[in-house]
């Protein structure tokens, strides 16, 4: 099957870890508790996605992490996404949460709009955070305020322009020759 | 005199003290970086004040690459990533746009799945053994390992047809079903391993030399390493028993009886340990595939997905139009996103697969697990000798086109 | 070596064929790899080196790290947008006689990557002698490529080879001065232009084939 399973019967040490919540539940609850940091729950493909607005995301982070119950202490992906030149809001940013003690996995995201790049880092949170958003600041120029070293990482230091943004050609804008 | 006069200013001696830290460009074409890596070694006589990698060097735009391309096209890319387990890369993309169609795979596609990324799992650990004792300075491993690896690509070769870029999944199963007298050659590769491991064992393990220059070294606690998005052997080297094949399932994995090596010092001697016993948990794994392979199909049953059977297609009409109709739009896959990791032979290899609907995804993300583990490079380095370095980096077992991208 | 310089200048009318073969056999039996294995026909090129297809039996014995130390360059794998300067710069420094391999469809003409940052074949940046096609190409056709290579160091003059001194090799090439040297874009009946300059590195105007 294609969906990824809960460890109650996979993992054989689990019988003393009570597996209390899924990410639906957490989310639910999150929004029972803390409704500012949500703004939507989507529970598809076996997967829960919560839509966080961009000023709390510092904030839902690190209580996802520091709650017991909750312990999602490993960032396993911070990517973004651009949806277009012409949708609004343009940038979305995925956090990919897991617990290396519960096993389970979460999805934070923030969406931002093209005039305002600007998000908060959670490299305070998890240091894995650091290389992560320097990627997609690379690619795609949402800028992490706070973040310790803020530079490109894949595309060479003197590039122009933002490589995985939807209105920058495949090809690029002309072809590299010493010839 | 005036040849003193005469002294260019470049040669003369002044009365300044030294600087006593010096930076020096390590690479990117090094023989011992594992690719084109190049790290800024802020270095004090010997010792390593701070490390930092600069990536960028193997950059190659295929995330970019992947929204102009239909979904099956991508699957070729995906070799080229980790391009020393190129099954895992492509098991990882596949299942993850599995996932976003819902449909099931069948039975003995995924079991001869699970062998096949077992097989590249241990050609994989075989060039991280060769090229690690190699800078350290055992020659003679590598020249073993890759013996030992050149049965594996034959057998990847008899399946796929490539030895290095196979690309022999698809979505909704495999390219096509193994040749004759494959299980016959793999349990022959089976009786032969655990003997040429012993040998690596003898070459490597009891070698006092080897043991000096990795135990010690490198050192990262399990706060630090989970804090820092480590997965895979190092996580394991450091006494934290995480394996995603067994934390979320794929592919069959929790019907499979297999140990997760763990080790507590958390130093590079710990990692090495924990990968030879990785390769042999992969031999096991590979025994217990081969006696669950049933006959059946290698292909799901959704017509418009998979690429019908060349005999249907030739005898069918509307075989033939799904046939044609996939290879010339592709699969309209519905919207949604999906994030599926595996358990790569460097750590957690996770998909981010963004669809807006039609044939081609509008994102694809690929968290390399080489990408994060070096990003731990600096931490585990401080404070260790340049010959460290060298011994650090292989023991990350970092794959250059998997950071890159 | 000083003989190339020694010998076109004191004999100049004089044929040189038999020196010729004995130089070539020479340098075409013991041609030093420099290691410029960047992605997956890197480790296509590693099981060259390995015990199945063993490339030492055909003189290229050791990979050497310096390029100062190497005879060819066997450039394996994909050339990105940061690694082209690096790339040419490990191409200057290496000391004549210097041939290059561009091993792969990435090296040859940018490969499944016809992108932003990939550069589309590898002769953009230094002169190629052999092109291997492939993705990856298989251990024999690397072989096969270099005793190409061997029968083409074969045909060769030594005169064609002047060593020539490093600041004077990086000084005469400005980058995106060089005019498209090979013939492809030219029609039929047309000449390639003449260059404005000279070219320090007789690579590209060695006379014999």
């Amino acid at each position: 099957m294609p969906e990824l399973q809960q460890p109650e019967n996979s993992n054989p040490k689990s019988s003393e870890r009570v597996v209390s919540q899924t990410p639906s539940q957490i989310a639910a609850a999150l929004q029972r508790e803390h409704p500012e940091w949500v703004a939507e729950v989507i529970t598809a493909l076996g997967e829960t996605t919560v839509i966080v607005p961009r000023g709390h995301i510092v904030e839902a982070c690190s209580f996802l992490k520091s709650t017991p119950g909750l312990e999602f202490n490993l960032l396993s992906d911070l990517c973004g996404f651009d949806r277009g030149p012409e949708e609004e809001p343009r940038f979305e940013v995925n956090y990919h949460l897991f617990s290396t003690t519960k096993y389970h996995r979460l999805r934070l995201k923030a969406l931002l709009n093209e005039e305002d790049t600007h998000l908060s880092t959670v490299t305070a949170v998890w240091r894995t955070a650091n290389w992560h958003e320097r990627e997609t600041y690379d690619l795609f120029g949402i800028i992490f305020d706070g973040h310790p070293d803020l530079r490109r990482i894949l595309l060479p230091d003197d590039w122009q322009g933002h490589a995985l943004r939807k209105d920058f050609p495949l090809r690029g804008y002309e072809p590299y020759s010493l010839t | 005199m005036s040849a003193v006069a005469n002294i260019p200013p470049q040669f003369e001696i002044v009365d300044q003290p030294l600087d006593s830290q010096m930076t020096l460009s390590m690479g990117p074409q090094h023989p011992s970086t594992h690719g084109v890596l190049r790290l800024e070694l802020v270095l004090d006589g010997e010792m390593v004040v701070k490390a930092t990698p600069d990536i960028g060097y193997l950059h190659t735009g295929m995330e970019k690459l992947f929204e102009y391309r239909k979904y099956q096209q991508g699957i070729v890319i995906t070799d080229r990533m980790d391009y020393l387990n190129p099954l895992g890369n492509n098991l990882a993309y596949v299942m993850a746009v599995e996932k976003l169609l819902q449909i099931e795979i069948p039975e003995r596609a995924q079991v001869i799945r699970v062998m096949m990324c077992e097989l590249q799992r241990i050609a994989s650990h075989l060039v991280w053994l060769g090229t690690h004792a190699l800078d350290i300075g055992a020659m003679t491993v590598f020249f073993y390992c890759f013996r030992e690896r050149e049965k594996i690509m034959n057998l990847v070769e008899a399946a796929s047809g490539g030895r290095l870029t196979p690309s022999y999944f698809r979505v909704g199963g495999l390219m096509m079903d193994l040749p004759a007298g494959f299980e016959r050659r793999v349990q022959q590769f089976q009786t032969d391993f655990p003997q040429a491991l012993d040998e690596f064992n003898t070459l490597v393990t009891g070698n006092r030399i080897f043991q000096k220059r990795t135990q010690g070294i490198g050192y990262i606690s399990a706060e630090d390493a989970i804090d820092w998005g480590l997965s895979g052997p190092i996580l394991r080297g450091s006494g934290v028993g995480l394996d995603i094949r067994r934390a979320n399932p794929y592919t069959g994995y929790d019907k499979y009886d297999f140990e997760i090596p763990v080790e507590q010092d958390g130093d590079v001697w710990a990692r090495y340990l924990v990968r030879m016993r990785e390769m042999r948990e992969s031999h096991k794994i590979v025994q217990q595939a081969l006696s669950r392979l049933q006959p059946g199909r290698v292909k799901a049953d959704a017509p418009k997905v998979v690429l019908p059977d060349r005999e249907a297609m030739k005898t069918h009409m509307d075989a033939l139009i799904h046939h044609f109709l996939l290879v010339a739009e592709g699969v309209d896959v519905p919207p949604g996103e999906v994030y599926h990791p595996i358990e790569a032979s460097k750590g957690e290899l996770g998909v981010y697969i963004k669809s807006t609907g039609g044939p081609k995804p509008a994102r694809v993300h690929f968290r390399g697990p080489s990408f994060v583990n070096l990003s731990a490079l600096p931490h585990m380095s401080r404070g260790c000798m340049v010959a460290d370095i060298v011994a650090i980096i292989g023991s990350l077992d970092i794959v250059l086109g998997e950071i890159d991208r | 070596m000083g003989l190339e310089n020694v010998i076109a200048e004191a004999l100049p009318e004089v044929l040189t064929t038999r020196l010729d073969s004995l130089i070539n056999w020479a340098r075409k039996s013991s041609l030093w790899p420099a290691t410029f294995g960047l992605a997956c026909c890197a480790i296509e090129m590693m099981n060259v080196t390995s015990s199945r297809n063993d490339l030492a039996r055909f003189g290229a014995e050791v990979f050497r790290a310096s390029p100062r130390q190497a005879d060819v360059m066997i450039v394996s794998g994909r050339v990105s947008r940061k690694m082209a300067p690096v790339l040419r710069r490990i191409y200057d420094q290496m000391p004549e006689p210097k041939w290059v391999i561009s091993m792969g469809a990435c090296a040859t003409s940018g490969g499944v990557f016809d992108n932003y940052a990939i550069v589309q074949g590898v002769d953009k940046v230094v002169p190629v002698d052999v092109y291997i096609p492939g993705c990856p190409p298989r251990p024999e056709m690397l072989i096969h490529a270099v005793m190409m290579l061997q029968d083409k160091i074969m045909k060769e003059s030594v005169r064609d080879r002047k060593d020539v001194p490093d600041q004077e090799a990086r000084e005469a090439i400005t980058p995106g001065t060089l005019p498209v040297t090979d013939g492809s874009t030219l029609r039929p009946g047309e000449k390639a232009q003449p260059l404005p300059y000279t070219i320090a590195s007789t690579h590209e105007k060695r006379r014999s084939f």
